[in-house]
């Protein structure tokens, strides 16, 4: 593979002049035969795969009002064509939105539209066809799912929804992509994505709680499969494997300590991620979600907690209710889920926890709006709580923040360039390109403000920026998660025996 | 009743009844299409009142379109001023359907007669912007541009009516009144009214059946008109039970 070029940082987010095909040889890796069976789907394209396409397409407009009214009502009026990180960084024009979505649309009007019928080429309708199945495979897994372009949208139309039914639509005639659909057969076979067993996820625990313990002096502990306990906590399984995830962990384990609280984790639910949403397949996403729900009865736990992750609060928040509720077994007075950051602020508020903000001297931090967590739930009461929450817990505990760019955080985030399905390693030129308009705002906060901890709450997030930041010459130890800022001040011990 | 006058009062009838079955149509198919999973763009308001109060400006004043940058500010301007003009120049409009006119609509024939003029320079910003930037002139389709002019040429044939060459307004007002009280009249002796009114019962037909379908879309896009409230309210599918 050629070398990858990292975009220079100037700190302007420049809307490139479109470049045909710029990103068109970046293409996940196909799911092997064996694995597409593993996941319920056919193995390979079969012989009559366009009647097979074109019925799935039908179910699918049937199954969801978002796919059919999007595809009806589009005017092209461009709204959305800069607002891609995804073409801002590569200026492939299939990268803005309303093109991508053009790939489906075409097809749909061939076959679901009076128009596309009678006119076919002259109204943009178009047979689906091999080389068209091609550019859907390489596009629609150009898209991270996280909804910039819907913001901006006079109808609100959401790309992640068109390409979850792609991905679906592909997965249905055997094409899927092996990164995606490795993990959602880990989530469903061993616990999680990462296909860690229970044994070394304990061994994970004992070494934080050996190393908090080494640190502090404080015997904290980070509880697993406790029938009884109140809470279920679930995070995404890199929390228990990656840096700086595992730091998040150890903050979780030493707030919940302070609080006092009875808590679990699950080796059975060991993952708050869920792959099946990337895919689009309502099934996956039921049955990797529903896992959690099922560890909650069995440990009789009366509330449920999610950690640090963008996408697992989406589907925790927004679907697991209809997917696997209703969830009248836990206790009515907790929200289901509740996310680590709303407990976190309210043991805060409470006077519960105490701070040695100085702990965090060293760091001049900002704060990243992660996608799922900015456009796609809410945390708090409030509409809007979503990002006062996290910056609120971030000023309790650090003396120096700032925030990016109006223009680049809060519902007009930028996505950190590997979400929505997209973090692998055969993607990273495009996630190295994708990362440029978020690496841009970052470099302003950082010549004016010496930035240098970039907090957030998302595990991909994580990933993604401790791969990227060194593309772009920067140290990716900058890159935590704002319980690390959180476990780095808060004072132990001081409130034990209440 | 000459054979124009029965050609013409019976593709009107034709075109009304495509519109309004056709625009039904998609209503209820909308309304069908069941929604499984909580979607609204957030942050996104809690109830159903607050999804009123978001909706409003969105359609009033396109509130998304004023978030974006400078290409989004020239549509702005050209999508707002066609959309307010043409729903003024309707209005006017009104005079011709119904005897006697009532006071209200009076009240818009002034503003009217403005809003025909802004609509072509509305019009005509809205088909610039297509070819002279480069992402627009990459993602436009022939119906864009097709739907663009017909209204153009609707709102230059009613401009030539009314300043250039006139027609016998009692004429045009008897044939649309036949229409409405289905007692079919005699088309005005006007080629250039015919055109104007053929070019309306195009774009009637052609309604349903395109993009113009955001009309309704807006005000039911489940990333809109959703509230945002999945942990207090179980949102379940009838196909997903």
């Amino acid at each position: 593979m050629a070398k990858i070029e990292a975009p220079e940082l100037t700190g302007k987010i420049i809307t490139p002049k479109v470049k045909t095909g710029a990103s068109k040889d970046l293409k996940v890796f196909l799911a092997k035969p064996e694995l597409m069976t593993k996941v319920s789907f056919p193995s390979e394209k079969p012989a009559d795969w366009k009647e097979k396409f074109i019925e799935n397409f039908g179910v699918i407009l049937n199954k969801y009002k978002s796919v059919r009214v999007f595809l009806d009502i589009c005017v092209r009026c461009g709204a959305c064509t800069d607002k891609c990180h995804f073409y801002l960084g590569t200026g492939d024009p299939r990268n803005m939105p309303v093109y991508r979505q053009e790939l489906m649309r075409t097809v749909y009007r061939k076959y679901f539209t009076t128009g596309g019928k009678l006119f076919g080429s002259l109204g943009a309708a178009q047979e689906i066809t091999d080389e068209l199945l091609d550019e859907w495979m390489t596009y629609f897994y150009q898209c991270s799912e996280c909804r910039r372009c819907s913001v901006f949208c006079p109808y609100g139309i959401d790309t992640a929804e068109i390409t979850m039914a792609a991905r679906e639509l592909l997965d249905s005639i055997g094409m899927g992509s092996k990164y995606n659909l490795e993990i959602v057969n880990k989530a469903e076979t061993l616990g999680n994505n990462l296909g860690m067993p229970g044994p070394a996820i304990r061994n994970t625990l004992d070494f934080v709680e050996e190393d908090i313990k080494e640190k502090s002096n404080v015997d904290v502990k980070l509880p697993m499969d406790v029938e009884g306990a109140d809470i279920l906590f679930v995070t995404p399984s890199a929390d228990f494997f990656a840096s700086p995830h595992i730091e998040s962990l150890a903050g979780y384990a030493k707030v919940f300590h302070q609080a006092g609280a009875s808590w679990t984790m699950s080796s059975y639910a060991s993952e708050g991620g869920n792959f099946g949403m990337f895919i689009g397949n309502y099934n996956h996403m039921k049955a990797i979600n529903a896992r959690i729900w099922k560890a909650a009865r069995e440990l009789k736990v009366k509330r449920v907690i999610v950690g640090e992750c963008g996408h697992a609060w989406r589907v925790l928040y927004a679907f697991s209710n209809s997917l696997n509720g209703p969830f009248d077994f836990l206790d009515s007075r907790y929200r289901v889920p509740q996310h680590i950051c709303e407990y976190t602020l309210d043991l805060i508020k409470r006077g519960a926890l105490k701070f040695d903000k100085t702990a965090n001297d060293q760091f001049s931090v900002t704060y990243h709006d992660s996608c799922n967590v900015a456009r796609a739930t809410r945390m708090g009461e409030t509409p809007g709580d979503q990002f006062t929450i996290p910056r609120e817990i971030i000023r309790t505990v650090c003396n120096k923040f700032v925030d990016m760019d109006a223009d680049t955080i809060g519902d007009r985030t930028f996505c950190c360039g590997g979400g929505g399905g997209t973090l692998t390693d055969e993607l990273i030129d495009i996630r190295v390109k994708g990362a440029m308009p978020r690496m841009q705002a970052l470099k302003r906060v950082k010549d004016s403000h010496n930035v240098n901890f970039f907090a957030l709450i998302c595990a991909i997030c994580k990933a993604q920026f401790t791969k990227v930041f060194p593309y772009y010459g920067i140290d990716m130890e900058e890159v935590g998660g704002v319980h690390q800022l959180v476990s780095n001040a808060i004072i132990l011990g001081a409130k034990e025996g209440i | 009743m000459n054979g124009l006058s029965s050609v013409i009062n019976l593709l009107a009838y034709v075109a009304a009844t495509i519109f309004v079955l056709g625009f039904l149509n998609k209503v209820v198919l909308y309304f069908k299409t069941p929604s499984p999973l909580k979607i609204a763009t957030t942050p996104a308001p809690t109830n159903s009142v607050g999804v009123v109060l978001r909706l409003v400006p969105e359609v009033l004043f396109f509130r998304s379109l004023l978030r974006g940058g400078t290409a989004e500010k020239i549509l702005w301007v050209g999508g707002w001023f066609f959309h307010v003009s043409f729903l003024l120049i309707i209005l006017r409009h009104l005079r011709m359907f119904v005897y006697p006119v009532p006071g209200w609509i009076m009240s818009f024939q002034q503003i009217g007669i403005w809003a025909g003029l802004i609509f072509p320079i509305a019009l005509l910003i809205l088909i610039v912007r297509r070819f002279t930037n480069d992402r627009l002139a990459v993602i436009s389709l022939f119906q864009d541009y097709f739907v663009l002019l017909l209204i153009i040429a609707i709102g230059l044939t009613g401009l030539l009516l009314k300043y250039f060459v006139r027609t016998n307004l009692v004429d045009v007002k008897s044939f649309i009144l036949g229409l409405f009280s289905v007692s079919p009249a005699q088309v005005p002796a006007s080629p250039l009214f015919l055109i104007h009114f053929s070019l309306v019962l195009i774009l009637l037909v052609y309604f349903p059946f395109s993009k113009l379908m955001h009309a309704w879309g807006v005000l039911i896009s489940p990333a809109r008109a959703q509230a945002d409230n999945p942990r207090e309210v179980r949102n379940v599918a009838p196909w997903a039970q």
